[in-house]
């Protein structure tokens, strides 16, 4: 009895190490590997935020964080639904993609040095940029956020918003309280309920929380915007081939869209004579091939997904309810930050 | 044998911490606990010792901790005064009172404690006017949606004294309640107890009064801005969560009072009828001391469950040590493994602690049972 009480001992401790030492094989640099055998991309989205990943009235998941993995989806497979989405609260996300649960996060995520650098992760690209915004209601009088002395704030627990908030009060020699809920959702009831004069997150968040409010018209999103929230994906360190394939398919995206190509002209364009066109189409040069993957990748993305400027209309522009400008998100030919580098 | 065995798990987890932190630098992830030392940098809206974002993380831990020994304190206090009054109305023969213990037990009991505590915070917190329109109580006292605030006494330079006093008091009373409970043993007869401790308190409170003056300020709460300036607040969250995790506690405790009561012989009850105690004193003298032994044990179990369930609080963003450490500290630093580790160290040690002091005051109670 206790020769067998010994032996389940040992085995349990082996079968724990082995648990944890899985990882570190994913983390080898074969992960388009892993997931082309597995049949689908595992992706971590957020718990709901309109706009970036949230499940619309028949369930299926929507938004410019969802279209980026279908996106790459639809540049492995050729078929944009091969996605499994993973609902992560901000502080689950870091771990999750740590510990191998996910292939990539697509989670409205702030690209931060201490991030980049501690945690094991990779940013391979900016796929909207954002800064830190406050919601108050109307009829609070408040038409900047320096006018904020003593205020309450709401936020989420997790997110660079705490410390940017705390940055700038003290900073501006403002007094505040801040109560940090673990999800959006209780964060937006708390601040619609009265617990606070100002909700706080990154402005594009802002727009997408105010549509859950009772009354969004009587909410005012002010000017200020007091830091850069450059949004990206992140994947695992260590694994550089991954790394290319993802920023590679925002950059076709980008460049679809600087080069007039979209979902609904690809035929057209496939006759074009643009010799960057044609290297964006595979028609020329073997990029896809490069990436471990067809020459039709960029076709593949455009086709299901469109162009970032369509993307970025069909979940947030201004015919969306969220309404947001394109802004400091247009093209660098139109003054805004997206360039994409050349693809030859 | 037992030797090998004790071997092969320190050995399985040697292997594992080294399996872990080899593991860790391969992927480029930091681990050890340096953090500890490194600036916070956020803000957390109840603190019960001095706290600003320059402070470190490590500060940040005892804050939490403070926070949710606070909670369950308090929680552990209230729900064995409701759980223990229910439990003696349950075997009430006013069947109007009985039934009503009953089905206060059967309500609180039976709904989810993260759905009450959702509960008290949404559904009150929603019904609470604003600041601008606080109910208040003589101007002093103020209820609103930032919660309740409070006039409370500034300390100043001096206050030091007085609290030498109290402690000189504590000290006082429970010498003289040694020299009572000696005198009542040896000779029977009771020995005067209030009027020295008066006596003593008057003269520590006079001396710390001489030396110090009367060091204290009463801070009356404000309405400035957005919400009230000075006093004490209570947040809403605190109070939403010491409600919640009380009447759900109490409600266990009453039945678990209920069955020690019951277990208790019905001749005892019997017999000190028979010596002409009326029902009152019989419980409290007779019945109760014998009921503890059995009430004690799962007694522990609750408080147990109380500090455990108080880590709920991070629905309701009450700063308790789940939220501020395995939430907020854990996604500003990310480090994982290291912080949820010394988490559930923290859960540990309170439960471990509790249940030594309630196992003491069983052995204790048992013994007198035995005796008498």
């Amino acid at each position: 009895m206790q020769i067998f009480r010994t032996l389940c001992v040992g085995f349990l401790g082996l079968a724990a190490a082995n648990l944890l030492a899985m990882p570190s094989v994913q983390a080898a640099g074969k992960t388009l590997e892993i997931v082309q055998k597995r049949g689908h991309l595992k992706c971590g989205v957020s718990q709901g935020l309109p706009g970036f990943s949230t499940p619309d009235n028949r369930g299926k998941w929507t938004g410019i964080d969802v279209d980026f993995c279908k996106a790459i989806a639809a540049a492995i497979f050729n078929d944009p639904s091969k996605v499994k989405f993973t609902p992560l609260s901000a502080k689950e996300r870091f771990t999750a993609i740590q510990s191998g649960e996910v292939d990539i996060i697509a989670r409205n995520t702030t690209w931060s040095m201490h991030r980049d650098t501690a945690l094991g992760v990779d940013f391979p690209v900016i796929n909207y940029y954002d800064g830190q915004g406050f919601m108050v209601r109307a009829d609070l009088g408040v038409t900047s956020a320096r006018e904020l002395d003593g205020a309450t704030l709401c936020t989420n627990q997790g997110t660079t918003t705490e410390l940017n908030a705390a940055d700038y009060f003290r900073s501006n020699g403002m007094q505040y309280e801040i109560v940090a809920f673990e999800k959006a959702d209780e964060s937006v009831a708390a601040y619609n309920s009265g617990r606070c004069d100002a909700y706080t997150t990154d402005h594009s968040a802002l727009y997408a929380q105010k549509l859950k409010l009772s009354q969004p018209k009587a909410h005012i999103v002010l000017p200020e915007i007091i830091s850069k929230e450059p949004l990206g994906p992140l994947v695992r360190q260590g694994d550089s081939s991954w790394n290319d394939l993802v920023r590679w398919t925002h950059y076709a995206t980008v460049a679809a869209e600087e080069f007039g190509v979209t979902s609904k002209n690809l035929a057209k364009m496939k006759l074009s004579s643009n010799p960057s066109i044609r290297r964006l189409m595979g028609l020329d040069g073997s990029f896809g091939a490069n990436l471990g993957l067809s020459k039709q990748w960029a076709v593949n993305i455009i086709r299901s997904v469109g162009n970032y400027g369509e993307i970025f209309e069909r979940n947030v522009g201004v015919q969306t309810p969220l309404g947001i400008e394109r802004g400091v998100n247009a093209l660098w030919t139109k003054g805004g930050l997206h360039y994409a580098p050349p693809i030859r | 044998m037992q030797v090998l065995v004790l071997a092969a798990v320190l050995g399985a987890m040697v292997w594992l911490v080294g399996n872990v932190q080899s593991n860790l630098e391969r992927q480029n992830i930091n681990s050890g606990f340096g953090f500890l030392s490194e600036r916070a940098g956020f803000g957390i809206n109840q603190t019960l010792i001095a706290y600003t974002e320059d402070d470190s993380f490590g500060r940040v831990v005892v804050v939490g901790l403070l926070n949710t020994l606070l909670v369950s304190g308090l929680g552990i206090f209230f729900a064995t005064l409701l759980g223990f009054s229910l439990g003696v109305a349950r075997l009430s023969r006013n069947w109007l009172i009985s039934k009503i213990a009953m089905v206060y037990i059967e309500i609180f009991r039976n709904v989810p404690l993260l759905l009450q505590i959702m509960f008290w915070y949404f559904g009150v917190l929603r019904n609470l006017p604003s600041p601008r329109q606080a109910l208040s109580v003589g101007d002093a006292m103020f209820m609103s949606n930032r919660g309740i605030v409070l006039p409370w006494l500034e300390a100043g330079a001096g206050a030091m004294w007085y609290g030498v006093a109290l402690l000189g008091l504590a000290a006082g009373f429970f010498w003289l309640r040694r020299r009572t409970l000696k005198a009542k043993l040896t000779t029977g007869h009771s020995t005067r107890f209030w009027r020295p401790l008066l006596v003593l308190a008057l003269a520590l409170f006079g001396a710390a009064a001489l030396m110090a003056g009367v060091p204290f300020a009463l801070d009356v709460p404000q309405l400035k801005g957005f919400n009230f300036r000075g006093g004490l607040t209570v947040i809403p969250e605190f109070v939403a969560l010491l409600l919640a995790l009380s009447l759900y506690t109490a409600a266990f405790i009453a039945e678990i009072v209920r069955a020690g009561i019951n277990s208790v012989n019905k001749g005892q009850r019997e017999a000190a009828a028979a010596l002409g105690l009326p029902e009152r004193v019989a419980l409290r003298l007779v019945v109760l001391p014998q009921a503890l032994r059995v009430i004690i044990p799962p007694l522990t179990s609750q408080y147990l469950n109380l500090t455990k369930n108080s880590s709920l609080a991070v629905a309701i963003a009450y700063p308790d040590i789940v939220s501020v450490l395995a939430g907020t500290t854990l996604s500003q630093v990310g480090q994982a493994l290291e912080i949820i580790f010394v988490t559930m160290m923290i859960y540990l040690s309170l439960s471990l602690l509790t249940s030594w002091a309630m196992n003491r005051y069983n052995q204790r109670m048992a013994f007198v049972g035995n005796n008498t």
